[in-house]
Parts: structure tokens; sequence; C-alpha cells
């Protein structure tokens, strides 16, 4: 019997005309790490504000550890450590000053930890905090969401606008602390080599709906690229339901799907073509692939 | 010791980890009894979920090719099991199927290929232990 940490069902979120959420369900089990991810606008952070209780749900629920977050602040938000994307923190503050603030809002805060990641991180304690580099706020913030040892952690964009030596070291420190026990992180992200590194389970997101929701190993075996030989030349890949993504032109053509290899080569026979090969596909071609094929669906070309 | 990963190619992360220590003991650059990094260690270092190396640590395990000792180290498995042998073998056809259905695209006669490694062949060393080029 495995517990669910995050459960959302059928959540709608408007903003004016604009829908950020058309209808959202999703999942997050308990322990291990869950990738969130869409571009930019696919509605990623309106979801974690969902869950962190800081919009309430139009229509749909919200449940994190069974509770409603809006309702119940207390008995979620402190059981919670959270990054935000843009990794707000009181700029006139020095590090020590934030890390004794923010410390009050938790009863679970082990300052003993807090010390160990601040030296980790090689945070000046003295440092002010509009005087930090991007990596050295991004770390302050990991610090801070850590700190209290929280049950569920999330992460918005973690590594967005770092530089890659900044990121690889976020991503370590994100690693090292994953693993401890029954801890479940939510972590959302449009850097897919990095979701793919971390990452048990991925979910994408694209406007506003959730187009899979997956552990990382399915995803990766259940997608392919099929490239096929024709019989006769086509304008467009013969529709036949399996297909996400058709590319090519005349007799030549390169098919991604996450149909089973027995229904490809069925579907192969029935059509008269050769298959010439079967590749496996990197997450980033099956978030392309996904995506294309669901904004192009609505569309005549192709 | 070096393990690379690599996101571009669709391989499932702990498959990468379980063929390149396979290739290591295999090819002996990791000794029987030779002890593999901690999961924690090899996570950082690869960068990727710990769960990851552990589950490539118990494909190792449950394949013969380490074992898990009471210091909670995991080690190479002592003495040549029958699974390394039956492992070496497929990990050679694995290359061997690539390379026929390079021959394929290329349109070059098997034959041909059968020709061109007899005669690499004997441009090696006979006993090749630990001398290549890689």
């Amino acid at each position: 019997m495995t517990e669910n940490i995050l459960e959302i069902q059928s959540l709608r979120r408007q903003f004016g005309e604009t829908t950020a959420l058309d209808g959202v369900s999703l999942t997050v089990p308990k322990g291990g790490v869950f990738g969130l991810i869409g571009g930019n606008g696919a509605g990623k952070t309106t979801l974690i504000k969902h869950t962190l209780g800081l919009l309430k749900a139009q229509s749909g629920s919200v449940r994190v550890f069974g509770l409603d977050p809006v309702a119940d602040p207390v008995g979620t938000l402190g059981r919670i450590g959270y990054l935000s994307e843009n990794r707000e923190l009181s700029d006139w503050m020095r590090i020590h000053q934030i890390i004794s603030y923010t410390s009050a809002f938790y009863p679970n805060w082990d300052p003993v930890y807090a010390e160990r990641l601040r030296s980790d991180f090689d945070l000046d304690p003295m440092a002010n905090i509009h005087s930090l580099s991007r990596g050295q706020r991004a770390r302050t913030g990991l610090l801070l969401a850590l700190a209290h040892r929280p049950d569920f952690l999330i992460l918005d964009e973690p590594s967005s606008g770092l530089d890659p030596v900044v990121r690889r070291d976020i991503l370590g420190a994100i690693i090292r602390t994953i693993a401890d026990e029954g801890r479940t992180v939510l972590f959302s992200s449009h850097l897919l080599d990095e979701v793919e590194r971390v990452a048990d389970h991925i979910a994408i997101l694209h406007q506003g709906r959730i187009q899979l929701s997956s552990p990382m190993e399915k995803v990766l075996l259940d997608h392919k690229r099929v490239q096929y030989r024709l019989p006769a030349e086509v304008d467009r890949f013969p529709a036949n339901g399996i297909w996400l993504l058709a590319e090519g032109f005349g007799r030549d053509w390169s098919v991604v799907t996450a149909a089973s290899t027995e229904a490809i080569h069925e579907v192969t026979k029935a059509m008269g073509a050769l298959i010439q090969s079967i590749e496996p596909l990197s997450l980033e071609d099956i978030f392309v692939a996904r995506i294309t094929a669901k904004s192009s669906a609505g569309e005549t070309g192709s | 010791m070096h393990i690379h990963i690599s996101t571009q190619d669709g391989i499932p992360l702990y498959q990468q980890i379980v063929r390149q220590f396979k290739n290591l003991i295999a090819s002996g650059l990791l000794e029987p009894g030779g002890e593999l990094p901690s999961i924690r260690i090899l996570a950082e270092q690869l960068l990727v979920n710990p769960n990851t190396v552990a589950r490539a640590y118990r494909e190792l395990e449950a394949a013969g090719f380490v074992e898990k000792r009471r210091t909670a180290g995991t080690f190479v498995t002592d003495g040549p099991s029958p699974l390394a042998r039956r492992e070496k073998m497929r990990l050679l056809m694995d290359r061997i199927d690539a390379l026929l259905a390079e021959c394929h695209q290329m349109r070059i006669p098997i034959k041909d290929l059968e020709e061109l490694v007899c005669q690499r062949a004997k441009t090696y060393p006979s006993k090749s232990t630990g001398e290549h080029g890689s």
C-alpha cells in the first residue's frame, strides 16, 4: 500500500481569459523524486502554488498529506520545504539573519543540519543577501528549504538561470539531500537532462494539461523512433492511431510512437511498409514529440 | 575507473551503469574482489539519483557480477563465474549485431566483413591481456 503525498483532481485555474490549468489530475507517490516538466508558461508554477496553498482551487481539489493546503496551512506547510523559481529572499538581511529568521517558522528546524549545509554550500554567514551571486542565492534558498527536514521538498526550476558549474553544484546538493529516507521531492524544470538524471517519475505539463505521467524508466522504454520505408511516396504519413509524431517525405519517414513492438509490427504489416530501424529516444526527443503531437492535433498541416 | 552517463541516447541510466560495470569487470579493469564505489559517492559523481545507482548495483548483484559484504560495501565477485563468460559473449554479440546492421546499411556483404575481422585480428597481439588502446 503506497501512500500519496500529493493528490490533485481535475484542477482548473483561470487568470482572466487565460486558462492556466485545464483539468489537471496528478498523483505524487511517497518517496523518490518526481519531475514535473513543461516549457515556459506550461502551468508548472501555478500548479506548485496550489500545492502550497498560495492559490485556491477554482474547481477540482488539491490534497497534500491528505489535507487541503488552503484550509490547513499549518498541517501542510510545516512539512514542506520550498525553493521558488525567483528565490525571493529578504535582501536587507545577512545570511545568518535569514537563517535564524526562517528557523522561527519551523518547529522542526534543525540548527545543526542548517549549519552543516551552510558550510557545505560554502556560504559566509556575514554576507549580505543582496550581494550574493545567483549560485549563492540558490544555495541559500536550498538551505532554507531543507533545514527543517521537510517530508516533501518542492523545487521550482531550481537551476534556471544558473551557469553550468553552479547548476552541477545545485544538482549535487539536491542529490545529496534526496537520499534522506522517506523524503519526497517534486522538482519542476525545463532542463530535461537534469530531470532524467534526478527523477524517478515524470509528468509532462503542456498548455495546462498533463500529457503524460509515468515512471522515468517506463517513459524511456515505451517511446521509440521507427525509421520507415513505405511502398509508395506519400505527402503525409498514414494515420493509424499509434503515432505521436511523423517526420519525413516521399517513402522515408521517421515516426515516434509509444506503442508496443507487436503493435508496431502489426501496423507495419498492414501498411506493407519496411522498418529500417527502431531506436530508443532521449527524454528530450520524447518531450518534443509529445508536445508537438498535442499542439498540432487541431491543425491541418503536419 | 570511469563511468560515463549520457542522457542523449534514450537508454535508462541504470542500464548504462550496469553495462559499463559489466564491461569493466569483463575486461578485467575491475578485478575480482575489487570494491565498487558506494552508492552515494557514485550518485554524486555522476549527478544521478542514488536510487538509480542502487538499482544498477542490485541488477549486477542478481547477475552474479558483484556481491554485497557485511561491511556494506559492494565487491566484484571472486573467481570466474560462468555468468561472466556468458555476459562477455552477450556483450560481443551486441557489438556484432550493431556491426552487421551497419554493414547492411552500407550494403557491404557479410563475407567482406568476415574477411576484415580476420585481417584485423592478425594485426592484434595474440595474448591480449590488459594491452589495448582506449
